[in-house]
């Protein structure tokens, strides 16, 4: 039962809310009130455009637990064009192969349950190949 | 009894300020379920194809990404927006709202109304009538009503043919703001039962050919009828007609009963490429409609929702429209991205096959 964490990470799961650095105007993800870059104080929410591409990739056969019903899937290190790697599933490849620079954007997604049948539902952020 | 034939007008005009679509990227070939389950007769089929939703989609996810084209036609702040309302008969919780995940996506919770609707096929349309009390009453200025489903057909019935997932989000506020006017409404409802599911069971049930005349074309012919004759109007006023679509034949046959003609349904009849989206099917015609609407056109639309009911509204475009529709993704957009899938893939995207 991880039902607080889950609760608490909402708005970075299902709208890519992290922040943006006051100081130097970083934008960070996933938010950790402290810049990465000048190391100051920053929490500022910042929602991100949820467009980037791909910087690498692989494709999970042997899934962890609780996503053996998805397997395989193909797992990314997506570059958002705010400049943050975020590792994230892709998702509606249909036949579209993957490659590196693949300009992709962020959906909304069911990512797995809480446990089994009975437990909550974890709706958070995958990418897709771009549409728009 | 006295026959109240009132349209259902707000006293604060309204209208539709943001529009958007959502049709999930796989599809199932009928004659794909012809060949599992019926010997391949290859003719008689309801529809070519239907939409299928992935692994990860439900009425959910797929109500966030039409929400949230809505939100970039309206260009509105989402803290204005005092309502989200989604219709579907596939919410994927018993117990807990599906609306309150929808709010949060799109940035409208916390100080919102939200609440899931059911009605079958027509709990889009009755979001819609409820948001236009709320911004007509001058309760609200913004309210979001949405229509999605991710239908369940039983393996090898006719309804597996067509059962699919889509649908619409639309974001209700004042007319001066809106892309297209909703002059009136007007609602039509019976005790007819063609068509339900009882609670705990996994597929719906039908009353076979009771699901024609007294059910589909009574509700939407009385409701289409009542639509026009009280705002003095005729099928030849209308630019376009959207009719709830469960298959191929039943919105062309309705619409020439009600004297619409084919050019006028044609863009909105989307179930011969999609399949029937339920709560989606009407609305998102609606929406392939406004695609390519121009400043001026009169639309009539009537859904139809089993047990049964049919919600009619009289529309007509304005100019914000030309302004605002390219700023999200098209319904053809959605429709043309397809990836075609067989019964087994089918079968395990909509969990078909238990695993334990």
């Amino acid at each position: 039962m991880e039902i607080p964490r889950h609760w608490r990470l909402k708005q970075q799961r299902y709208s890519l809310v992290g922040e943006i650095c006051p100081h130097c105007q970083v934008k960070i993800f996933p938010p950790r009130d402290v810049c990465p870059n000048c190391g100051g104080e920053a929490n500022t929410p910042y929602t991100f455009s949820g467009r980037g591409e791909v910087y690498s990739y692989t494709t999970i056969y042997e899934a962890p637990a609780g996503f053996e019903d998805k397997a395989p899937y193909t797992v990314a290190l997506v570059k958002l064009d705010e400049g943050p790697l975020v590792t994230a599933q892709l998702t509606d490849l249909g036949d579209t192969p993957v490659e590196i620079g693949m300009p992709v954007e962020m959906v909304t997604r069911r990512l797995r349950q809480d446990g089994d049948e009975r437990g909550m539902l974890i709706y958070g952020y995958k990418f897709r190949p771009a549409m728009n | 009894m006295t026959e109240n034939k009132t349209l259902l007008k707000p006293s604060r005009p309204v209208g539709i300020v943001g529009y958007g679509a959502y049709v999930p990227r796989y599809r199932l070939p009928a004659k794909e379920v012809d060949r599992m389950w019926a010997g391949e007769r290859s003719a008689g089929l309801p529809i070519k194809e239907k939409a299928v939703p992935g692994l990860d989609e439900d009425v959910i996810t797929m109500s966030i990404e039409a929400a949230r084209n809505a939100m970039k036609r309206a260009e509105i702040d989402p803290a204005e927006i005092r309502a989200v309302w989604i219709g579907s008969e596939s919410h994927p919780y018993a117990v807990k709202p599906s609306s309150t995940i929808i709010a949060e996506a799109i940035g409208a919770a916390p100080h919102v109304q939200a609440a899931d609707m059911e009605f079958a096929c027509k709990a889009g349309t009755e979001a819609m009538v409820m948001a236009m009390g709320l911004v007509g009453s001058s309760m609200a200025k913004y309210a979001v009503a949405i229509g999605i489903d991710t239908a369940q057909g039983k393996p090898g019935d006719a309804l597996e043919y067509t059962a699919a997932a889509g649908g619409a989000a639309f974001i209700i506020g004042p007319a001066d703001e809106s892309l297209a006017v909703i002059n009136a409404s007007y609602s039509f409802v019976t005790d007819t039962p063609d068509f339900w599911r009882r609670e705990y069971q996994i597929y719906p049930e039908h009353g076979q050919r009771f699901t024609g005349d007294p059910a589909y074309f009574h509700h939407i012919l009385e409701a289409g009828k009542a639509m026009l004759e009280s705002s003095g109007t005729s099928a030849k006023d209308y630019t376009w007609a959207v009719f709830h679509q469960p298959n191929t034949k039943f919105p062309q046959k309705v619409a020439q009963m009600l004297g619409f003609s084919p050019e006028q349904i044609t863009p909105g009849l989307l179930s011969p490429v999609i399949g029937n989206t339920y709560a989606g099917a009407a609305i998102l015609g609606l929406t392939a409609i406004l695609d390519i609407a121009r400043p001026g056109d009169r639309i009539l639309v009537v859904s139809f929702g089993s047990g049964a009911g049919s919600d009619a509204f009289d529309i007509v475009v304005t100019d914000k429209l030309l302004e605002r529709r390219d700023k999200a993704l098209k319904t053809q957009d959605y429709i043309a991205r397809r990836t075609e899938i067989d019964y087994a893939t089918y079968a395990r995207y909509r969990g078909k096959i238990r695993m334990k």
